[in-house]
Parts: structure tokens; C-alpha cells; sequence
């Protein structure tokens, strides 16, 4: 048992050391600090769906939706409220989170396809709203017009938007408040009905738990954390597009997620690096990167089906 | 005083009438034997007691309160709990956590965000002691899906007895069980009885089973309640051994 979570620590360490020295490592290995932040914000959205796919065993395939919502509520909210980034990060996981709150109450007593076919349609509303609503939204351009702004400390502001490294650490610090609270959650008497339900629903009805109030809980977290990661992505970008709605943004979360393995906590984080460094790196070379990304997904799931973090984890047990 | 009170219970799905116009009471502390051919009605019976669908017609009350509108939870919030014939589990979780989840959410923290020592330690102790109950204490940290088929039935039995529950409902406890396993879970369940004074219904085939612990036992035959009496009285029943009885010897 102890050296069980000796193990675990070491890891944990390990991969917080990793990520707090990524600006360091990555560039002399041919990156750049841009495309690490990248990896954080796509990650943190590819643990969100995670959360909801991984641990309550439910897969909804249009949580871009609430990662869209997440990037206009920042962007409109830096364009035309106040240029404060951290009002603008509330903003884009509230806009998120209500929207998957009051969704939520209609999808979560649908169960599988079914589930997955409704939140596609739901994600594809809002995907219309921003492409047809130009005057508020830019229409198909995107929204622009907004840059993160520093972050005022009172005493010394930080410079987020012309130093990489600064801004690498914000996003970094604000992923760790929220795997750090998704971690929480897991670990707690709710986070094990979650997975109780994943494992086996009907038995979870006859523990006593009401199954449809636990998954409209877990998926109204997960769209807070969505909307917080999209809010996120648009300050990476200054900008917020349109397409970051649509379904098939969806699809690449899940992608990495199961690609990464979506049993593992941190199995999306691997799947959004390889999936982004990847795209980096190939769409340079071919417009058909995605088909090669796809083959590696195909590869992932016909010999790894626990993902690349669950293959590396059995390897070593 | 009477746990269970089932009146004039009917069930349709379309133009089949699974289970017709029956009635039930069952006392506290009572062991209670549902028999039947195949097709009786038995597990649709059971579906109504837990509240897997509702009755077509019909009331059923729980410990004094009408219970015939509330769904599975509720019923389950209010002390009943059920296993299945087919074993119902969280199977790529060890039998520690899946006792604990029923712990958990009996002991109403279902939705806590946090637990904190003392509680914990509490529900800790209380899956030990339901572990050590059903014999299970050397087995906490093994994957409930790699157990033996007797042992997956024994946790879930556990996942039931660790919610307290004033009624537990088991369907077919021995269904797919070699002689010494059957023993040991007549046994159990037995013991549940009598040194714990659980209120228990089952449903089961195996007549030595039923013969060795029923305190009463009704028949049910083609949706119909047939007989109901004391172990004794159903074996000198004629109505069963021509329908029932007979057959199966």
C-alpha cells in the first residue's frame, strides 16, 4: 500500500516537473513555448470530456460546444466589458457552465447513442448561433478585437501578452486550480458514485442513488471546466472561431482522450500532446495531416484499447 | 408489525399479464420464500417490490407508508435493498470499494465534495464488518470481477447489507452454484436471520434451500398467488404438488 503511494507520488512529481519546466526542455528539442501552452489548454478541455467519458461512463460528443461557449463569453467579455483577464476567464466558464446546466436537464436521461446524438444537436445550435450572429459574434471571421490583458497584482503587473513564458506559467497555474479541483472530486464520496455508475448503473439505482441527478451533476462540472479551458483558448489565440464549437472539435477532444487513454486521469493530457505537436509539425509538411493523425488513432486503439497511458501503465505493473 | 404489505398487485406488458391481482404481507423479522414453475412471475414480482417499474394496479406500502409511486432510490433511501439473479457489481472495482460505495451512500454522503476522518474511518469500519459478515475480510483488495462466481454473490449480498437496509430482497440467491457454495450461502443467509434479524424475501428453485430456511413460503403460478404457508403446510399442499411439486419431481 505505502509503496503503492510512494509510486504514485514519484510520478506526480514527475509530471508537475515536466510541465513546470516545459519552456525549458521543449525549445532546444526543436518547440516553442506557444505550442506547450496549446498543449495545456487543449489538454485541460480533453480532461473535462474525460471526466464525464472516463469516470461517469458517459460520452457526449458536443462538449466543443461549451468550449466555444467558454472562448466568446472571454472574448466578448475583454471586447466590450472591462479588459480584465481574470473577469474574463470567469466569464467564459460561466457562459459554458449555465449553458451545460440548463442542457444538461434535458440530455443526461438519454443513455449511449442516443446521449451522444443529443449532445451533437445541442453543440450545433450554438455552433450557429456564433456563425450566423455576426454583429455580436463575427460571424464566420471569429471574434476579434480582444488581447489578454496583463494581470494586475496591485504592487506589479504581469506581462502575459508579449512574454511566451509568463503566459505559459498563468495557464499552467490556472490548469493546475483546475485539475487539482477535478482531481478533489474524483477522490471524493460523489467522485466514487460517478464511477459507480460508469461500472454499473443499474446496481448504483439500487445502492440508492438517484443516477440521473449524479450524471446532470458530473456533466454540469465538466461544462464549468470546458468553459474555463475555452476561455483559456481564447486567450491563447486572441481570437475565438467559430469552428471551436462545432462538432467536429468534439471529436478531436474525444480523440485525444481516448487516444491517451480515458481510463487514466492524465491519459488526455498525453493524448492532446501528441495530437497538437503532431498537427503542429505535420500540417507544416501536408494539408492531410489529419489522415495521419487518424492512422496513429486507429493504430491506438486496435493495440493500446486502454490508450497510450494505459498501455505504459500496464507495461510496468 | 409488518414490513412489506402488498395489495391486489397487477402487472401487464401489452396483452400479457405477468403478475395477477396479488397480495402479500410480510412480518418483521420473517423469512419469506417466493417458489414457482418458470414464467410464474417471480423476478416481475420482485421488479415491483424494488420498484423496477410500476405496478399496473394495485398498492404497495413499506414500513407503513406507501411506497407504489416512488422510484428504485427512494425505496432504496428508505431501507430496501436487492440483489439480482444475475450478479450486479462494479466489477473493475475491489470488493473494499464496492462495499464502500453502499456505505458511502447510505451514510448519506453521496453528494459530499469531501469526506472528513472521522466519517471515514467510520465508514472504514463499517465495510470491515460487513466484509467479515458475508466472509469476505481476506479478500478487500482483490478486483470483485476476478472473484469466484460464490464470492461475487457474497459481495453483493454485502453491497445490500452494508446500506442497513429493514428488508432485503434477494432473487435466486444460489442461481448458478455448485453444492458447496449453495451451502455456504444458505448458510449466510441463515445466519443474516437469525442472529441478525433481517426482514429477507427471496426467490429460489432450490427446494433444500427454500425448505431450510423459509418461515413461510408462497407459491406463485402463472401470475397468481397459488398457496402461502408455513414450509410444512406448502409440502402437504395438493394444489402445489399438482402444479408445481409434482412437476419438478
Amino acid at each position: 500500500m505505502s509503496a503503492e503511494q510512494t509510486r504514485k507520488l514519484i510520478v506526480l512529481a514527475a509530471i508537475w516537473a515536466t510541465l513546470v519546466l516545459a519552456p525549458y526542455w521543449m525549445v532546444p528539442l526543436g518547440g516553442y513555448t506557444a505550442l506547450a501552452t496549446r498543449v495545456l489548454v487543449l489538454g485541460l478541455a480533453a480532461m473535462s470530456v474525460n471526466f464525464l467519458l472516463g469516470f461517469t461512463g458517459v460520452l457526449s460528443f458536443g462538449h466543443a460546444a461549451y468550449f466555444g461557449l467558454g472562448a466568446y463569453g472571454a472574448g466578448l467579455t475583454l471586447k466590450f466589458l472591462a479588459p480584465s483577464t481574470p473577469l474574463a476567464l470567469v466569464a467564459g466558464m460561466l457562459l459554458g457552465g449555465v449553458c451545460g446546466a440548463i442542457l444538461g436537464t434535458l440530455i443526461v436521461r438519454r443513455r449511449g447513442v442516443y446521449f451522444a446524438m443529443v449532445t451533437i444537436a445541442f453543440g450545433q445550435v450554438f455552433y450557429y448561433i456564433a456563425f450566423q450572429w455576426s454583429s455580436l459574434t463575427g460571424g464566420d471571421d471569429g471574434l476579434r478585437g480582444f488581447s489578454r490583458q496583463p494581470i494586475d497584482f496591485g504592487l506589479f503587473k504581469l506581462d502575459i501578452l508579449s512574454d511566451a513564458n509568463n503566459f505559459y506559467f498563468f495557464v499552467l497555474f490556472c490548469f493546475a486550480l483546475v485539475v487539482a479541483a477535478m482531481g478533489f472530486i474524483l477522490r471524493s464520496p460523489f467522485g466514487r458514485t460517478m464511477i459507480a455508475i460508469r461500472e454499473n448503473e443499474r446496481r448504483s439505482r439500487f445502492l440508492g442513488i438517484p443516477v440521473e441527478r449524479h450524471i446532470w451533476i458530473a456533466f454540469t462540472l465538466s461544462c464549468f471546466f470546458m468553459g474555463f479551458a475555452g476561455a483559456l483558448y481564447a486567450l491563447v489565440n486572441n481570437f475565438a472561431d467559430p469552428r471551436g464549437l462545432h462538432y467536429s472539435q468534439s471529436g478531436d477532444f474525444v480523440m485525444m482522450a481516448v487516444m491517451g487513454g480515458m481510463r487514466s486521469f492524465w491519459g488526455p493530457l498525453l493524448g492532446a500532446a501528441v495530437f497538437v505537436v503532431l498537427q503542429d509539425y505535420l500540417s507544416s509538411i501536408t494539408v492531410n495531416w489529419m489522415s495521419f493523425v487518424g492512422l496513429l488513432f486507429v493504430l491506438v486503439v486496435l493495440f493500446f484499447p486502454r490508450g497510450l497511458l494505459g498501455f505504459i501503465q500496464r507495461s510496468k505493473a | 408489525m409488518n414490513v412489506l404489505e402488498i395489495q391486489n398487485v397487477t402487472k401487464r406488458f401489452g396483452n400479457l399479464v405477468a403478475v395477477r391481482d396479488v397480495s402479500m404481507t410480510v412480518a418483521k423479522g420473517e423469512l419469506r420464500a417466493i417458489i414457482g414453475p418458470n414464467g410464474a412471475g417471480k423476478t416481475t414480482f420482485f421488479n415491483l417490490i424494488s420498484g423496477f417499474f410500476p405496478p399496473t394496479s394495485g398498492a404497495i406500502t413499506f414500513d407503513g407508508r406507501d411506497i407504489t409511486k416512488l422510484a428504485t432510490h427512494q425505496r432504496v433511501t428508505l431501507g430496501m435493498a436487492r440483489t439480482f439473479q444475475i450478479t450486479e457489481i462494479f466489477p473493475e472495482l475491489t470488493v473494499f470499494e464496492n462495499v464502500r460505495i453502499a456505505a458511502e451512500v447510505a451514510g448519506g454522503y453521496r453528494l459530499r465534495p469531501w469526506i472528513n476522518a472521522s466519517a471515514k474511518a467510520q465508514i472504514h469500519r463499517r465495510v470491515e464488518e460487513t466484509l467479515k459478515l458475508v466472509s469476505l475480510e481476506t479478500k478487500t483488495d482483490r478486483l470483485v470481477g476476478e472473484l469466484a462466481h460464490g464470492d461475487q454473490r457474497a459481495a453483493e449480498i454485502a453491497m445490500a447489507l452494508a446500506l442497513r437496509p429493514h428488508l432485503l430482497l434477494l432473487d435466486e440467491p444460489t442461481a448458478g452454484m455448485g453444492d458447496q457454495e449453495t451451502y455456504q450461502i444458505t448458510q449466510l443467509i441463515r445466519r443474516l436471520h437469525r442472529d441478525s434479524n433481517y426482514t429477507i424475501v427471496l426467490i429460489e428453485h432450490d427446494m433444500r434451500v427454500v425448505f431450510h430456511l423459509a418461515d413461510r413460503i408462497s407459491v406463485l403460478d402463472q401470475g397468481r398467488m397459488l398457496a402461502e404457508g408455513t414450509p410444512q403446510e406448502i409440502a402437504a399442499n395438493e394444489t402445489v404438488q399438482a402444479a408445481y411439486l409434482g412437476n419438478a419431481a
